[in-house]
């Protein structure tokens, strides 16, 4: 059964699943938002999604909003939409134009709210009002003198912030006029208006780029996108300080999103895709090689267009699967052969073509690339599927394609859960990795014991402690890893640099390499010495690695330093959680006993004078050198 | 179609989180709790986006009860038939 969208059926359905399903009422909440973005929408979905607070897994994030303008009206749309992908907004507002006062004073509400991420939205004709209204009455000079003024007075309140919080920092940059005040005359030389704010964007970008936990925002790229002549509503400016039109505020909470999203680590890891209607037009069960729309010109464009938006999206790590019902030969000759394809076998981590459940095909999909069902999003161009897999899987995100095929792209390329703020070198090469783990898994069943296979993979771990290179990754791995990780503690680049330089402190990072190639920087301990005992604060592998003992040379390392150092004692904490039930034996099997602890967790103690961690010896461990030991 | 009065109970029960039910044409902000000048900014937002209209300051300023909201978007709409 296809859900009703007549509105207040879907609102009535929602009202009686928040009591009976809240899987279901947080599904049929994104539907319906999705179906009506608007305030008054807004605060239908913001209200539902409090009251099932505590019975959906909502991450919690803090916003502050420094701004020079009414943000207000932003607040439900931005909670609604949030919410929606499974996050639990707190927001809270700085008054109006205080921005500076509130980063410089240590004590301000600003840092009082200890927020995870901080917008700086500021309007040009607010920061820069000579360049804004009279950039005519200006020499060249004179402009260029007004630029660096601006971009100085971004750059200290970068610097300041970023001395007194940790949190992420979204700075909007600064918006062109609709027209330029000389008219034509603007952009026939090198010294005008539009070149002097070009000019603090630019400078924005290289902020931006240097300190660390520092966005922009393209807040230019935004009102250029939706149309300068529409963006703006004068009158409400004039009487409510409201300088967006109602039309509007949704799309700039919308770009708050693709921050927000990727920081609070409510992100898509894979895209599973449709093929028939989804990657090419027609169905090729029915029109075959020739007859489906896959191609450079009308309308095979439209899925081409398509499916560059998913390739771009593989270069940010995201992994591509296919979820198809079909006959997998028909389909493969497709993959293999059809000159219209930009996308080919090699570029899928998994595929399911097969006449199964789409639910089901989804779980094993989950399976083989051992990653949570929650972090999937599904793309496909049937109602009907969708419909299905969002009854089976509510935890799954469903992205309905619209009717238009040269819409697709636009979906995928909006889509705030496959937005990413850094990229590390394992991102862009995740497909392959999953692709060389497929080679792994088949030959590994033609061994008599699991030993004889991984001595047979030439196993190489790779121990080193925190280095500029790899703190991007470390922070991603903290954020993204639930399975094996015995604490969950999310960390921001900037807090775990914090860390490391904090006094007793340590970063350390595992990579591997097996005969199949580089898996890459795949797990982080960080542990912190009090007295004679090293406390593990947190311990986590990627998924890629779970089941190789590249935990017990982590933890041989951890060990055998410690020991250097003259530490007598290992303890650290389990923190169960829904997922990390992979990692729950981790110190019984490695000989810490139980100690007595009354709080959250268990709490685990090694005597390293009594015993050691011994590292299987098929795998070979090399330790690079770093400051600290 | 709902009515516009209708339509306009249904954005005022969303945004003042109260049953559509206890909404009647005469509800003003002094009978509605929460009905402060943001969510007066707020409603006026939301019925432009509604109705795809614009509202003036004036006409904002006018809107002094749920009834006579639903007069001004009325009026708007025969204004501007679409």
């Amino acid at each position: 059964m296809v859900s009703s969208t007549n509105p207040s059926d879907l609102r009535r359905e929602i009202d009686a699943a928040v009591e009976s399903s809240p899987a279901l009422a947080a599904s049929r909440l994104r539907q319906f938002w999705k179906n009506q973005s608007d305030l008054s929408a807004a605060m239908f979905v913001c209200g539902r999604f409090e009251k099932l607070r505590g019975k959906l897994s909502l991450t919690p994030q803090r916003l502050f909003l420094l701004r020079s303008f009414t943000v207000e009206p932003i607040v439900p749309l931005l909670r609604a939409g949030a919410f929606c992908l499974g996050i639990d907004l707190s927001v809270q507002i700085g008054d109006f134009n205080a921005y500076s006062q509130e980063i410089l004073d240590p004590d301000s509400s600003l840092y009082k709210f200890s927020p995870d991420a901080v917008v700086l939205a500021v309007r040009t004709a607010d920061l820069a009002p000579d360049l804004w209204t009279q950039s005519s009455d200006l020499t060249g000079g004179e402009l260029e003198t007004a630029a660096q003024r601006v971009a100085a007075t971004l750059q200290r309140c970068i610097h300041a912030f970023r001395e007194r919080s940790s949190a992420a920092l979204i700075v909007h940059n600064l918006e062109q006029p609709e027209i330029s005040s000389s008219g034509v005359l603007d952009v026939q030389g090198t010294s005008s208006q539009g070149e002097a704010i070009r000019q603090v964007n630019r400078e924005l970008s290289r902020l931006a780029h240097e300190c660390r936990g520092v966005y922009m925002l393209d807040y230019d790229g935004l009102v250029a996108r939706h149309g300068r002549e529409r963006w703006m509503d004068e009158r409400k400016f004039l009487t409510a300080r409201l300088p967006v039109a109602s039309e509007n505020l949704l799309y700039l909470s919308q770009e708050w999103l693709r921050f927000l999203v990727p920081l609070s680590g409510r992100i898509a890891k894979a895209a599973v895709v449709d093929l028939d209607n989804t990657l090419w037009g027609g169905v090729i069960g029915e029109d075959g090689m020739n007859g489906i729309q896959l191609g450079p010109e009308y309308p095979g464009a439209a899925y081409q267009a398509f499916q560059r938006a998913l390739l771009d999206l593989t270069r940010r790590g995201v992994l591509l699967a296919i979820c198809s019902k079909n006959n997998p030969d028909d389909a493969m000759e497709v993959l293999e052969k059809h000159a219209g394809m930009l996308l080919r076998p090699k570029d899928f981590a998994a595929m399911r073509i097969n006449w199964n459940d789409k639910a089901q095909n989804l779980r094993e999909i989950a399976a083989e690339l051992n990653i949570g069902i929650d972090t999937f999003a599904f793309i496909d161009d049937n109602p009907v599927e969708c419909e299905h897999v969002r009854l089976a899987l509510p935890e799954v995100m469903v992205i309905d394609l619209p009717q238009d095929p040269f819409a697709y792209a636009r979906v995928i390329r909006n889509c705030p859960v496959f937005e990413r703020l850094a990229l590390s070198s394992e991102d862009a090469q995740r497909t392959a990795l999953y692709v060389a783990q497929r080679e792994r898994s088949k030959e590994q069943q033609q061994f008599q014991s699991k030993e004889d296979f991984y001595r047979y993979l030439e196993q190489e771990v790779e121990i080193a402690p925190l280095s500029a290179e790899t703190l991007a990754r470390i922070a991603q791995l903290t954020q993204k890893t639930n399975q094996f990780n015995l604490t969950t503690k999310r960390y921001t680049e900037q807090q775990i640099s914090e860390l490391s330089e904090a006094p007793g402190w340590r970063v350390l990072s595992t990579r591997v390499r097996d005969r199949y190639g580089d898996q890459g920087l795949v797990g982080v301990s960080i542990t912190h010495d009090v007295g004679n005992v090293c406390e593990v604060d947190t311990f986590l592998l990627s998924c890629r690695v779970i089941g190789r003992a590249v935990e017990t040379a982590l933890l041989s390392a951890i060990a055998s330093q410690a020991q250097q150092r003259g530490i007598s004692r290992l303890s650290g904490y389990f923190l169960p959680s829904k997922k990390n039930a992979p990692a729950q034996d981790f110190y019984a099997r490695h000989g810490f006993a139980r100690a007595p602890h009354n709080g959250e967790g268990s709490l685990w103690t090694l005597d390293l004078l009594q015993q050691q961690i011994s590292c299987p010896d098929w795998i070979r461990v090399t330790h690079k050198n770093g400051v600290k030991h | 179609m709902p009515s516009v009065l209708e339509q306009v109970r249904t954005i005022a029960s969303d945004l003042f989180s109260l049953p559509a039910s206890e909404i009647g044409d005469d509800a003003t902000p002094e009978t509605i709790a929460n009905w402060d000048s943001i969510q007066h900014l707020n409603l006026a937002l939301a019925l432009e986006e509604k109705f795809s209209v614009q509202l003036s300051p004036e006409e904002i300023e006018q809107m002094r009860s749920v009834g006579q909201i639903a007069r001004i978007i009325e009026g708007k709409l025969q204004a501007t038939p679409n």
